[in-house]
């Protein structure tokens, strides 16, 4: 079996993310790129079915710019992927959903898959439609946010929790699924894995080299304008003597934030 | 034949297998109805359309189409996505809006990647200017605001569940049912089947005036008792942190942050949680915010308007006596 992860680089959610103004795009430079925490997991569902079935090619495939990406993209080959595909062109900067759908579908039909798994929202864009997008340019079937996941040779099945209920379905392959953060935790690269990752193959393609031409009348979502919030402060702070629960609620009726007992 | 005026907003409503209206409905109808002609459009079971389309009207949808299907309750999305596309033929609406829900996100992101439609994530609310619909967006943990819109075309819209307050009058009635002509796309089988939407009798976290979270401090799902008694004292909804669900104390569903329900509530109280940044990302611009813990450096006292260094078993009960007692 074939699969391919979706992997994508977002800036640390543990430092502070900043939107260039002018173009409304994430200042790439400002803030410590890594892997999207959700893909690590999207590949840990990739790597344990390979534990179980060995006949599993496990690809890497990721969209965006040269910069700092192959290297945050190694560290899915230390993990124990078996190649990468890293997708770049200057073409490609401030491109939107739509856009990046059909570039990823290229790219997945150029390196042929049984399954396609995606990680269900990123951290930086809210995210969550990419998969969805795939599955219908593809015309497969598709299972959208899974909160477990069970690969047989013909077959995926999960269970799905959503809003309102919650179901287990299953869809015959090829297909694409996305995966909730309910998932196990992604492995760490052991020594040998880093080692063995610099010599695992790492192809890089173009718009050209997937016979993409950016159709320019074609519907695009676009930033027309980006503004900060400005920060919050922090306002009273007490130390508890005793009445601290007292004071919030003085508090809170101040604020007109108790009501009254209605029901 | 039916018209549809120029500004329709087709709206794609969730409805259970058994043909009930899910909550959200009132809220996108509101938000369309702000900007144009609300077009309510729902899949329901046999024998539901004019129920289905009275409610709608109520809810102010000024059209509803309804795709009556057996499959309804069978299937994950592709009756949607086909219903959409149909509705989409007939309505040539100016934009689209679904609930950036799971199902409405997977339905909305599917019918623009087949029709080739602008898609516009996880809005907080819509408008329009001289050239058509604006969605806008509240990110990197509501840091930013950012407005997008379609270059060309109908703007696919999925607006966060409970960021609207706006609310539509009441229409008169005026429902059509909607044939649709069944795509043929791969579809899911469902093997299992429960029905989750709470009995309770708490508002839902989204959208909630006011939420009382708590976080691993709460040190036991038992003791979450103490969230829930400050939650009911003000009326409040139940929320948790990232650590809290992981450990089990609670459903991932009432995670808020980062990879969690996004709130702005009135009223904030975090209970034992540090304020990782990931967590305030979901809960930052609530309109104000109480925290109690008891390490004086958590990072949660930063955006707090009211902090309390102190141990949440201590000064909780005392609170909710309090707040008990100022009610009268
Ligand atoms: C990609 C990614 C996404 C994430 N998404 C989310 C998300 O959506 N939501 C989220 O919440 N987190 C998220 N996290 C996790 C986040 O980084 C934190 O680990 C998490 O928020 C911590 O939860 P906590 O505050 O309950 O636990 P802790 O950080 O362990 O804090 C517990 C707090 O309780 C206090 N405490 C303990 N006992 C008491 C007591 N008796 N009285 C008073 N105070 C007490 C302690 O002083 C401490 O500050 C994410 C992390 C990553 C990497």
């Amino acid at each position: 079996m074939k699969i391919i992860v979706l992997m994508k680089e977002v800036p640390d959610t543990y430092g502070e993310r900043t939107l260039d103004l002018e173009t409304g795009l994430l200042n790439r430079s400002a803030s410590e790129p890594v892997l999207d925490e959700i893909t690590e997991r999207a590949l840990e569902v990739a790597l344990s079915h390979r534990e179980k079935d060995a006949n599993t090619e496990v690809v890497l495939l990721t969209v965006g710019p040269a910069g700092t990406l192959p290297a945050t993209l190694r560290k899915g080959l230390a993990m124990g992927a078996d190649r990468a595909v890293h997708v770049q062109d200057p073409a490609l900067l401030g491109a939107d959903l739509s856009l990046t759908a059909q570039v990823i579908a290229a790219a997945a039909k150029h390196i042929g898959f049984d399954l396609v798994i995606a990680g269900n929202a990123s951290t930086d864009g809210g995210g969550g439609a990419l998969p969805s997008m795939l599955t219908e340019l593809f015309g497969v079937a598709g299972l959208a946010s899974l909160s477990t996941v069970a690969i047989d040779e013909l077959t995926v099945s999960g269970s799905c929790n959503t809003e309102f209920d919650s179901y287990e379905a299953s869809i015959d392959l090829p297909g694409v699924i996305s995966v909730t953060e309910a998932l196990p935790d992604a492995r760490f690269p052991n020594f040998k894995g880093i080692m063995a990752a610099k010599k695992k193959p790492f192809e890089t393609l173009d718009l050209a080299q997937l016979g993409i031409v950016i159709d320019q009348e074609t519907a695009r979502s676009i930033v027309i304008s980006a503004a900060q919030r400005p920060a919050r402060n922090a306002g009273i702070r007490i130390e508890d003597a005793g009445d601290a629960g007292d004071q919030i609620a003085e508090f809170l009726a101040q604020n007109q934030l108790i009501k009254g007992r209605s029901a | 034949m039916i018209g549809y005026p120029a500004n329709s907003i087709l709206v794609l409503v969730e409805v259970s297998p058994s043909g009930q209206l899910r909550s959200g409905a009132a809220e996108l109808i509101g938000a369309a109805a702000s900007v144009g002609s609300a077009v309510a459009l729902a899949l329901a079971p046999t024998g539901n359309a004019e129920r289905l389309g009275t409610e709608l009207a109520a809810l102010g949808a000024a059209q509803v189409l309804i795709s009556e299907t057996e499959e309804h309750a069978s299937s994950v999305v592709v009756p949607a996505v086909d219903a959409l596309a149909a509705a989409a033929a007939v309505v040539a609406p100016e934009a689209v809006l679904t609930a950036n829900s799971i199902r409405g996100r997977d339905a909305a992101a599917r019918f623009a990647a087949r029709s080739g439609s602008a898609l516009a994530l996880d809005a907080v609310g819509i408008s329009r200017d001289e050239e058509g619909i604006i969605a806008h967006h509240s990110v990197y943990g509501g840091a930013y605001l950012v407005d997008s819109a379609a270059s060309t075309g109908a703007l696919v819209i999925t607006l966060r569940q409970g960021s609207s307050d706006l609310r539509s009058e009441a229409q008169p009635s005026n429902v059509q049912q909607l044939p649709v002509a069944a795509s043929g796309a791969p579809e899911a089988t469902i093997t299992a089947y429960r029905e989750t939407a709470a009995a309770s009798s708490r508002p839902e976290l989204r959208g909630a005036d006011i939420v009382v979270s708590g976080g691993r401090g709460l040190g036991s799902g038992e003791n979450f008792s103490l969230v829930e008694g400050l939650a009911d004292a003000l009326g409040g909804a139940i929320g948790a942190s990232r650590a809290a669900v992981d450990a089990g104390y609670v459903a991932q569903t009432m995670q808020v942050g980062q990879t969690g329900v996004t709130v702005a509530p009135q009223l904030y109280i975090a209970l034992g949680i540090s304020g990782a940044i990931q967590h305030r990302a979901g809960m930052q611009t609530s309109k104000t915010i109480i925290a109690i813990n008891k390490d004086p450096d958590a990072p949660i006292f930063d955006i707090a308007d009211f902090g309390v260094v102190g141990d949440i078993f201590t000064v909780v009960p005392q609170l909710v006596a309090a707040i008990e007692a100022k009610r009268g």
